[in-house]
């Protein structure tokens, strides 16, 4: 509570409701195409391929893989997964049977939802092209023709692997192997949708290309798959956002993106991501970056119940760069498990971390992060810098990282700061006319600023009013 | 209402009223029953040894949280202000150039001074006031890559005493109270502030309530009265005569 005289504080009535501020937990009634039963089996698996009508060896892929997610422990670290019942959940709802090629074809329903959350505005001002999932399958999608002419793809994974099943087949599965965890041997199992994205030699996308990750249904699961191959001296940036509706048993989203950046090609995957506060989000990302590449991971977690996320860059070739920028936001009853992975194994490769979570009524932020610098990468250099902001003494802040230096030419240098708001700032700040609860606030934005500058303009702005809205209430 | 004469006759309309203050820190008592008035328009020097309680008083002025009053009263404007938080305070007109500014990373004094403006219920455009903070940072010669830096974050001593009277132009108070705001100054530097501060007295009839070690501050702005902080009393007043006696002698007389 605070010290400042006289402060007037409107108590929030109760906090009982979780996901009070959540803008987004509205859902869409009407007859999905297809429902599959609760539950996860073989049945079920050779049921979705065959409904997609999938070549016999991604059938074979995905069955090896339940053989793997069936066998496979849950991780005994991180956060609490106990709750998360796998019969409970539906692994495939298919809302329309044919997905859009223009915005009119979409249901209203579904359509209202988007333009609520904004996407089809933001595909007439900034973006290049777009795709929105919709629980399990791909409903809509666009790319402008001069990037289509170009020879760019940009399809919904499951035609990615109708039209290109070559490509799907040489990449698939190849930076993250179905065995690498429990969650990524379901989504190998299970997946439907995600993205599917090429870009030839020497194709610079000028504008962001945008998926957006809906889950309507109670009890869905969201296994999306997303490829990414950027050949020789590309350059892209991929932008997804992710939203649920707002239920009291929650949903699970397991998704897998792997990504290659081929020689001198430059990628940015940014992640705006606010799911409703019952949303399980465990989730695999990894690129692989070759000589002179660049990969940037930009990822905000916002919402969700449990996030379970840490980007991975594999630097393979020389001189390769990595770069990754999180924010995590922990409020009450929310566990943010974030952090990053960054493996050298080529000489003169440099990497960049740079975390900042905040943490506030009760909630728990981890930082868990690795930097690996393998034997014979010479040169290799890396920084680390994880910055927690804890806003009252009911929260949580965590920092695991580990580094694995097998090589002696290489430099690592780690920084790790925990803060609070300190009443000199409040003090100050409100000396200026600003209220105590503003003036919170600005210090929060502030803190994330680093990362927020780094955030396309629109998406900073939506990023912002997020952490205003759940700021919202952290007074008193 | 209480009415002196200015140095020029006018008589000086009461602003600030300090009636036997009584303030603690920590359970330790600072200030132990100051009087102090400050007209408006008027200067007050004010001055004492270190440790006399002169920070003290104008934390406590501003609503510092740390300062405890125990006894007294502090009317600004016929309203007794003891009880209101500092943003309150601040909405009423009161200023304060802090001594030490706390760093506030990632938000630059352009994105504080809007919010603040507009927290007053004044309509502000962003690029009205990005261009007048721009203006006033040149009279300041406060060099302009710190106006894109998060406020007095890596600022030197000197840059974030400047950063402050910037603040103070933006906002346009009716009382500054500037605590120390010569010290880690240069001397063109101090010439530059002093020239301000005047300037925003005579334009908008600021009143002032001016804590500084330094003569030097004290001889290019216009004081009209002076009062002698020690160990939390005040032992002396008197106008601008007691500034050139205490450079001289000290404060040896009042042992």
């Amino acid at each position: 509570m605070s010290r400042f005289a006289k402060k007037i504080v409107e108590e929030k009535k109760s906090t009982e409701g979780i996901g009070d501020t959540y803008v987004l937990g509205h859902n869409d009634k009407f007859e999905y195409a297809y429902k599959s039963a609760k539950g996860i089996s073989e049945a079920r698996v050779r049921e979705i391929s065959a409904l997609k009508e999938e070549p016999e060896w991604m059938l074979e892929i995905r069955l090896k893989a339940l053989k793997i997610f069936f066998e496979k422990k849950m991780p005994e670290w991180g956060g609490d997964m106990s709750k998360i019942n796998f019969d409970e959940i539906y692994y495939y709802l298919k809302p329309l049977n044919k997905p859009g090629k223009t915005w009119d074809e979409v249901p209203a329903e579904i359509k209202a939802t988007f333009e609520k959350i904004g996407v089809p505005q933001a595909e007439r001002e900034a973006l290049a092209g777009v795709k929105s999932q919709y629980d399990s399958e791909v409903i809509y999608g666009s790319l402008r023709k001069s990037l289509s002419d170009k020879g760019v793809v940009f399809l919904g994974m499951d035609e990615g692997l109708k039209q290109y099943p070559d490509l799907v087949k040489e990449y698939f599965g190849k930076v993250i192997p179905m065995g690498d965890n429990k969650l990524a041997a379901l989504n190998t199992a299970a997946w439907s949708g995600g993205s599917f994205v090429y870009v030839p030699k020497g194709v610079d996308v000028e504008l962001p290309l945008q998926t957006y990750f809906r889950i309507n249904s109670e009890n869905a699961g969201q296994f999306e798959r997303t490829l990414i191959i950027l050949d020789e001296g590309a350059n892209l940036h991929y932008i997804e956002g992710c939203s649920a509706s707002s239920y009291s048993s929650g949903s699970l989203h397991a998704a897998v993106v792997e990504i290659f950046v081929k020689k001198g090609a430059k990628m940015q995957y940014t992640t705006v991501q606010n799911w409703y506060k019952n949303v399980y989000n465990l989730v695999t990302k990894r690129a692989w970056v070759e000589e002179e590449g660049l990969m940037r991971w930009i990822d905000g977690n916002l919402g969700s119940k449990l996030t379970q996320k840490y980007p991975c860059c594999i630097l393979a070739g020389r001189k390769a760069r990595g770069e990754i920028l999180s924010i995590a936001w922990a409020g009450a009853d929310q566990h943010q498990d974030t952090g990053a992975k960054m493996i050298h194994l080529a000489p003169e490769t440099t990497s960049q971390i740079l975390s900042k979570s905040i943490s506030k009524g009760g909630g728990r932020a981890t930082y868990r992060g690795l930097v690996q610098i393998n034997k014979g990468a010479k040169g290799a250099r890396s920084k680390v810098v994880c910055d927690a902001l804890i806003l009252d003494s009911k929260s949580r802040s965590d920092t695991y990282p580990t580094n694995k230096i097998m090589e002696n030419e290489s430099t690592l240098e780690h920084e790790a700061v925990v803060s609070r708001i300190s009443e000199d700032q409040l003090f100050y700040l409100m000396s200026r006319g600003i209220s105590e609860h503003e003036a919170e606030g600005m210090i929060v934005n502030g803190f994330l600023e680093p990362v927020m500058r780094e955030v396309p303009f629109e998406y900073a702005i939506e990023m912002n009013r997020l952490v205003n809205l759940e700021m919202e209430g952290s007074v008193g | 209402m209480n009415y002196r004469a200015t140095a020029e006759g006018r008589p000086y309309t009461n602003m600030l009223k300090i009636k036997n203050l009584k303030i603690e820190v920590g359970g330790k008592e600072i200030l132990k029953g100051v009087d102090l008035e400050v007209g408006k328009g008027e200067v007050v020097a004010l001055m004492g040894p270190n440790g006399s309680g002169k920070s003290s008083l104008s934390n406590t002025l501003m609503g510092n949280p740390n300062y405890e009053i125990t006894e007294g009263e502090m009317i600004f404007e016929g309203k007794n202000i003891g009880e209101m938080s500092p943003d309150e305070r601040a909405g009423l007109g009161i200023f304060m150039a802090f001594q030490y500014p706390v760093a506030i990373p990632g938000v630059t004094v352009r994105e504080m001074l809007i919010t603040s403006l507009r927290s007053r219920g004044q309509e502000v455009k962003a690029i009205d006031v990005k261009r007048q903070v721009e203006e006033i940072a040149k009279e300041l010669r406060i060099s302009e890559d710190l106006l894109s830096r998060g406020l007095n974050e890596g600022f030197s001593g000197g840059e974030k005493k400047k950063m402050e009277i910037l603040q103070m132009k933006v906002l346009q108070p009716k009382l500054a109270i500037l605590d120390e705001t010569d010290s880690g100054l240069d001397l063109d530097a101090m010439n530059f502030v002093a020239f301000e501060v005047q300037r925003q007295i005579q334009q908008t009839g600021m009143s002032v309530i001016l804590i500084t070690h330094y003569q030097k501050m004290l001889t290019l702005i216009n004081v009209d009265k002076v009062a002698v902080l020690k160990k939390g009393l005040v032992v002396d007043r008197g106008g601008k005569e007691l500034i050139e006696e205490l450079g001289k002698n000290g404060y040896k007389k009042y042992e």
